[in-house]
């Protein structure tokens, strides 16, 4: 029970725990919700272009994406990776790809297949007047969409990314299968070295809790003030 | 690509003496089913339970409702197994942890207790929204007939708010089959678990992962046809989507 609890183990593997865990999952995090947003842009641009085959091709990539566990995709691009390495390179044989760039590749794919959903929404949600008054300035689509469109549909759905983003953050936690030392994987470690699952399982929880609910804290607020604004 | 493709490998005996590789993925997507269910079953009374605090009058009601989100949401599912399957033994008294330790199928109830537990949050925000979306003319109708607070939610909020929010509830469920994979983590062999195995004894890496990826799309697309039909049978007459 909790009489046994020791602190002390959490403490002297706070160091490790935070510079080199909490690290790999923030900046895999901050990252991927980056790449993920530009492909996803990009995806839903493709949606909406009115191009049929264009559209058809976005649309199957992100239901396809979207039916698939997370676990199995990370997977996927674990082994994948290494051999579409090779044919973009033209090496001879498959090449090595670190555990950081294989799970960056993998999650920007995978959250591109959301964003995407998201940023469609937030593309169709400006009146159409908008886009017309821009080609009737002169503006080419890529100047209408650069200038016009897209800065206020991501400023619409700014809450609903960060909101994805938080869900990301949890969800990087999965790298564990490919025993990636990010913050859940550096706790683990710790936890079946020194035989202390409930110590550094509970300490883990403990953080994603608290860093989950303050940045969902400041979600509620950013939309509050996005609210009053409209 | 230098990668020998074997797609015969399907019909080859598996090592484990179970019949052939086809056969483990087929129990591993039993597997996958049994505990989507069983998750789905228990998400949907604690989330019902819990979204209905949620829209309660009272104060106390609304708070539980709150924390009950709030701790099953901010969490990794990862985590949250965990917590079931590692944690939650030691903190039981010493005989109930040793019980549980050694309960037969264990990864199993603990991945179906984690993640119905786990989607339980988000159905509960899902009817929460639903009965909110409600004109507040039915409740008050429900009141004025003489019904009691119970009798309204159970014939008048609480079919309309389910018949309403069926499309999202949807797309949880296929997310509550989804995150079945997460429980290989706590050495439950489920379809994605059968298909890593299948590639660590034959080396048959994208043939066991293209395998997996068919199936799941499978049940993807039973799943979405036959909650279209059921969305389409309990349409509300009225409403957009109605007859």
């Amino acid at each position: 029970m909790l009489g046994s609890f020791d602190f002390d183990v959490i403490r002297r593997a706070l160091p490790y725990l935070f510079l080199e865990g909490m690290r790999f999952t923030l900046t895999l995090t901050a990252l991927a919700a980056f790449g993920g947003l530009v492909f996803g842009t990009l995806i839903a641009l493709m949606r909406l272009s009115g191009y049929k085959w264009l559209g058809r091709i976005a649309g199957v990539y992100v239901d396809f994406m979207r039916s698939l566990p997370l676990v199995l995709v990370i997977f996927w691009f674990y082994f994948l990776v290494p051999y579409i390495g090779q044919w973009l390179t033209g090496a001879s044989r498959p090449i090595t790809v670190g555990a950081f760039a294989s799970s960056l590749i993998t999650f920007i794919m995978f959250e591109a297949a959301y964003f995407s959903e998201i940023m469609r929404a937030g593309i169709q949600s400006i009146s159409k007047g908008q886009p017309a008054a821009a080609s009737a300035l002169g503006l080419t689509y890529a100047q209408s969409m650069r200038y016009i469109v897209l800065p206020q549909a991501f400023r619409n759905m700014l809450p609903v990314l960060l909101t994805q983003t938080i869900v990301l953050f949890q969800d990087t936690s999965l790298v564990y299968v490919l025993s990636i030392p990010d913050f859940l994987g550096a706790a683990s470690k710790v936890a079946q070295r020194d035989g202390r699952l409930v110590e550094m399982y509970l300490f883990a929880a403990v953080v994603y809790f608290t860093i989950s609910c303050v940045a969902s804290f400041f979600v509620r607020r950013l939309q509050a003030r996005i609210a009053i604004v409209r | 690509m230098n990668y020998n493709w074997n797609w015969h490998i399907f019909l080859e005996p598996n090592p484990m003496g179970t019949g052939t590789y086809l056969d483990m993925l087929l129990a591993g997507l039993v597997l996958t089913i049994k505990t989507a269910l069983l998750a789905w079953v228990l998400a949907l009374i604690f989330g019902s339970v819990i979204g209905v605090l949620r829209t309660l009058p009272s104060r106390t009601a609304y708070w539980i409702g709150f924390c009950w989100v709030e701790f099953f949401r901010n969490m990794p599912l990862l985590v949250q197994l965990f917590l079931w399957f590692f944690v939650l033994p030691e903190l039981l008294p010493r005989g109930a942890g040793l019980w549980l330790k050694q309960l037969p199928n264990a990864p199993y109830w603990t991945a179906a207790i984690g993640i119905g537990f786990f989607m339980s949050a988000r159905v509960a925000v899902q009817l929460q929204a639903g009965i909110g979306s409600l004109p507040r003319g039915q409740k008050n109708a429900a009141t004025a007939l003489g019904l009691t607070t119970v009798q309204s939610y159970r014939y008048i909020l609480l079919p309309m708010a389910f018949r309403i929010i069926l499309p999202p509830l949807t797309s949880e469920f296929l997310n509550t089959i989804k995150n079945t994979a997460v429980a290989i983590t706590i050495g439950l062999i489920e379809l994605t678990g059968q298909a890593r195995s299948m590639q660590e004894f034959s080396f048959q890496v994208f043939e066991a992962f293209t395998a997996a990826t068919v199936l799941y799309l499978l049940v993807n697309f039973i799943v979405v046809t036959g909650m279209r039909f059921l969305e389409r049978y309990v349409a509300i007459p009225g409403y957009i989507s109605g007859k």
